[in-house]
């Protein structure tokens, strides 16, 4: 019913306007055309010059009601971000000027010069002292906003630091899994026909890989060292993801087939963000950036980013996966019954179950 | 030169010469209005063509905004039209990223390349370069025709039970190329391919009879420099699209073959729903590559043809000549050879090498030089004008500020330092709908307004198009302008319900605001066609040849060309074609020889 009538309104509406204008029509014929014509002219010019004045109102209104709300600008938690929020503070105050210069003259001169009976058009085809300078203020401009951006951008994608911390990120249907490379800070080797959630191998790792034995899996929520430089490993298991860190400002895609790398320093633990923001539920989030199916929407991650000691206490509750998939090599099986119960294997729950191990040993 | 007239006159002897009160020859009602190869009446097949589909494409956009602005909440209307795709009344993941993709498809082909450049070329080449149709005629009817069989492949995906394509407008495999991943990537994703792959067919055959008869049949006078802009940026648009579309063409067939027969160009390594695919050593970055080495001309194909028409409609509407007619024309030169040379910069992030990615920066940021020029030129030729807001008009400055917004936010995308925090974020979304959706759509309808006299013989309701105007100028702003602060705040793109997420919830009231306003500005869009048909029939009848006060040739034919445009021979050109307020003159046309004591400029 309250659809039927929005319809009706709509549709009256509709018909309302219509025949206004129609009738606007007939009267402007009555009037003389071409007094009607000029009138509108008027109108028109007054309202572009309206449009611009409540426009750049609009645009100071917008930035006060909505630039507290994207994330903590210019100040990001990440070495990388800082460059980033730099880079986009130049861009915007060049574009900004640019903008209401030729916004204004574009108004202000249909304004100004709407058309009168006295004046006369001045014949003005070319002047190349103005085409000059057009062109090359712009090019000095944009060479130097590219001189800014390139230095910046080696600088973030250049080669990690010797001694990053290592962790590969996968992403898959709608969910990220991580790992760590154990002790020996080697990821294990892997090939994706190994994959196989019933054999608690969700990454394909090789067991044969010695260095594959220490290597801790995890899903969901990824544990990374305040200060201390993080190198992703990135991958994709069926269509193409994206890691998007929005608070770090850092973003790679999981290309499947095509492992990808990214590297960063992350400078704020989540308690430091937490008292920042005064927000106790604030947490770093990661999310899909790249469309990936039904769930893209909802294809979420956390990261905690915590203190090296935190960090250490939490990796050592952590049993490598090599264990959950071969519960006979693993030495504390006898102790843990959990662990050797086999209904629990599943990529999902098999983390359930290392929680429950790690709460074991305590 | 000559050689091209002589041959029009022999293939126009049989209808255009004997000319009586009746007009031309006979033709039934098929060879006129269905299959037919006048090329204006082909432009009104891909103009009507084009607005059922922005109907089509624009409902979508308004069906997606509803869910963006109201997650969660049940229209049971929704259900009742599109059943289990809205089950409960709210719109299902899947139904959601069929309308976007479709969205995107819709517009960026159907609507800003076929109905915009479709229509204004076919209808104003002729015209504007003095010939008395296209090189090809019956060329440019197949084109219509595989447009139109392309449309037939799309509507008819829609309504397959899996339902059409869904994995984004830019269908990136593996998603659209395995039917385990997505509903859409079942026989939706093979239909969207054909339907593709007819499309670039039609565009290709436009586009050479574009090229030919822009280089060929030009009218006695008429030198390249003497040409309407109009005809120099539809021109560029005909080379960008015969160079480029070829490439995507080789991107669907592959595609088509991952999909179909077991090749591997794009898969590789890939385990889907716990199945462990066969393929391995294919790249699904190489299909980016292609994809976008079409992609980003196919921005300029929808641009070009849009500040063409704009330069023109300035320039008669501020009884001014275009400033700087040669920058014009060198920056559209720049523009459409750019467009090459910087496709990779919708692939900072995908992993591509670093040193290539600054190579695209360089690139990609040159390009707002050309664009920066074409900027102040057309300020320059407001200045110290004497303008008309015709509703074309408005259209126009409406076009040329929204190029400068959408622009200008070009150059933080560019550039890949800030790409990489905002890349496929709704900043992105904000950008392209401005300055390549909006502004296009503004060009488009310009020339609409400024070309509708000559197309039927009528005016559109003038009333009607300035509401038409100001409601979709305030419209455009509120929707896209507070979007690119969801971007900045790293809103992903495709998020059709953010409230699981700690980082991008904070902006429900702004979406409700912008469904609102998207739904007000599609109805005015519903008014404006309504004024489009009504007026072919009831509009106000054009009095004078020249309603505008016009230089080009299309002025110089009768109110209602018949096939062969010119009733006696075709003018010669003597000037180029904007001289406007010369020596104390309103308004010179092109056709008039130059006087002997004329200022020179």
């Amino acid at each position: 019913m309250q659809t039927f009538f929005i319809i009706a309104i709509l549709a009256l509406g509709f018909l309302v306007t219509f025949q206004i204008a129609k009738a606007s029509e007939y009267v402007s014929v009555i009037r003389g055309e071409e007094q009607s014509r000029r009138q509108s002219n008027k109108i028109n010019a007054f309202l572009l010059l309206m449009f611009l004045i409540v426009g750049l109102i609009g645009v100071y209104y917008c930035n006060e009601k909505l630039a507290g709300k994207i994330l903590h600008y210019g100040n990001p938690s990440s070495d990388h971000g800082v460059l980033v929020d730099r880079m986009l503070i130049i861009t915007l105050w060049v574009t900004f000027i640019v903008f209401v210069l030729t916004q204004a003259c574009l108004f202000w001169f249909s304004f100004k010069y709407q058309e009168s009976e006295n004046r006369k058009p001045y014949y003005f085809p070319h002047d190349n002292k103005l085409e000059l300078l057009w062109t090359t203020v712009p090019a000095v401009v944009l060479t130097v906003m590219v001189g800014f951006g390139i230095f910046y951008w080696f600088k973030i994608t250049g080669d990690a630091p010797k001694d990053a911390m290592v962790v590969e990120v996968t992403g898959s249907q709608f969910k990220w899994e991580f790992r760590y490379p154990g002790k020996d800070g080697i990821l294990g080797k892997k090939y994706y026909k190994e994959i196989n959630d019933a054999k608690s191998n969700p990454l394909g790792q090789l067991w044969d890989d010695p260095a594959n034995q220490d290597d801790v899996y995890g899903t969901t929520e990824l544990h990374l060292v305040v200060n201390r430089p993080v190198k992703m490993v990135i991958g994709a298991k069926d269509v193409i993801h994206d890691v998007g860190l929005a608070h770090f400002r850092m973003k790679m895609d999981a290309v499947p087939g095509t492992p990808t790398t990214m590297w960063f320093t992350p400078t704020k633990t989540t308690k430091q963000m937490r008292d920042e923001l005064q927000d106790p539920e604030f947490v770093y989030e990661i999310s899909c950036d790249q469309m990936c199916g039904k769930g893209h929407y909802s294809m979420r991650g956390t990261i905690v980013v915590e203190t090296q000691e935190e960090y250490d206490t939490w990796l050592i509750t952590q049993k490598p996966q090599y264990l959950t998939a071969n519960p006979s090599k693993d030495p504390n099986a006898v102790k843990a019954p959990a662990a050797g119960a086999p209904a629990d294997s599943t990529g999902k729950t098999g983390t359930d179950t290392v929680k429950a191990v790690a709460s074991a040993m305590h | 030169m000559s050689e091209a007239i002589q041959l029009h006159s022999e293939t126009v002897v049989g209808h255009g010469f004997h000319h009586d009160d009746h007009g031309h020859h006979h033709q039934s009602f098929v060879s006129k209005y269905i299959f037919s190869m006048d090329h204006k009446m082909i432009a009104k097949q891909f103009l009507i063509t084009g607005i059922i589909w922005a109907i089509i494409g624009g409902l979508f956009s308004v069906l997606f905004r509803l869910q963006l602005g109201f997650p969660g909440q049940s229209f049971p209307i929704l259900e009742t039209f599109f059943g289990n795709w809205a089950k409960g009344g709210t719109i299902q993941p899947e139904f959601y990223y069929a309308l976007v993709t479709m969205h995107g498809t819709v517009l960026v082909f159907f609507v800003l390349t076929a109905g915009l450049s479709g229509t204004f070329s076919n209808f104003l080449i002729p015209l504007q370069v003095g010939a008395r149709d296209m090189a090809s005629p019956f060329m440019n009817m197949l084109s219509y025709w595989f447009f139109f069989m392309a449309s037939i492949v799309m509507i008819a995906s829609l309504f397959i039970q899996t339902g059409p394509a869904s994995g984004g407008w830019t269908m990136y495999p593996p998603l659209s190329a395995l039917g385990q991943a997505s509903q859409g990537s079942k026989a939706g994703a093979d239909m969207w391919l054909i339907s593709m792959a007819l499309f670039i067919v039609s565009q290709l055959m436009a586009g050479l009879n574009y090229i030919s008869t822009i280089l060929n049949m030009r009218t006695k006078g008429m030198s390249m420099t003497r040409l309407p802009l109009t005809i120099w940026a539809l021109f560029f648009t005909a080379v960008l699209g015969v160079l480029s579309f070829p490439v995507l063409l080789s991107g669907a067939i592959l595609l088509l073959f991952d999909r179909n027969i077991g090749t591997s160009f794009f898969l590789s390594d890939i385990v889907v729903n716990g199945e462990v695919l066969p393929n391995e050593g294919g790249s699904a970055i190489l299909f980016q590559h292609l994809f976008w080495f079409l992609g980003h001309p196919e921005v300029y194909i929808i641009l070009l043809p849009a500040m063409g028409m704009v330069s023109e409609v300035l320039s008669v509407n501020s009884r001014k000549p275009i400033f700087g007619y040669m920058a014009m024309l060198g920056s559209l030169f720049a523009i459409a050879i750019l467009a090459f040379l910087v496709w990779a910069h919708h692939m900072f992030v995908t992993g591509l090498n670093p040193f290539l990615g600054s190579v695209f920066v360089l690139l990609t940021l040159l390009i707002a030089v050309p664009s920066a020029i074409k900027v102040f030129n057309w300020l320059t030729t407001l200045w110290r004008g004497n303008i008309r807001f015709t509703p074309a008009m408005l259209f126009g400055i409406g076009f040329v500020s929204l190029f400068i917004s959408g622009g200008l936010t070009g150059i933080w995308l560019g550039n890949s330092t800030i790409d990489i925090h905002l890349h496929d974020t709704m900043f992105v979304v904000a950008h392209f709908h401005i300055v390549m959706g909006v502004a296009s759509m503004f060009g488009m309808f310009a020339g609409i307004y400024h070309w509708f006299p000559k197309m039927f013989g009528r005016f559109l309701n003038n009333t009607l198009g300035y509401l038409h105007f100001w409601v979709t100028m305030i419209g455009a702003y509120l929707i896209f302008w507070p979007m690119h602060y969801q971007g900045l705040a790293g809103i992903p793109r495709r998020y059709l319900d953010k409230s699981n997420w700690h980082s991008f919830n904070q902006f429900g009231d702004l979406d409700k605001m912008i469904t609102v306003v998207s739904i007000v500005v599609f109805a005015v869009q519903l008014m404006f066609v309504f004024n489009f048909f009504y007026s072919i029939f009831k509009g106000r009848k054009v009095t004078t040849t020249n309603p505008w006060g016009a230089n080009t040739l299309e002025w110089t034919t009768p109110i209602n060309p018949g096939h062969g445009n010119w009733s006696g021979e075709i003018p010669e050109v003597h000037r180029w074609p904007y001289d406007y307020g010369k020596d104390g003159r309103e308004f010179i046309p092109q056709t008039e020889p130059v006087g002997s004591n004329e200022s020179k400029h």
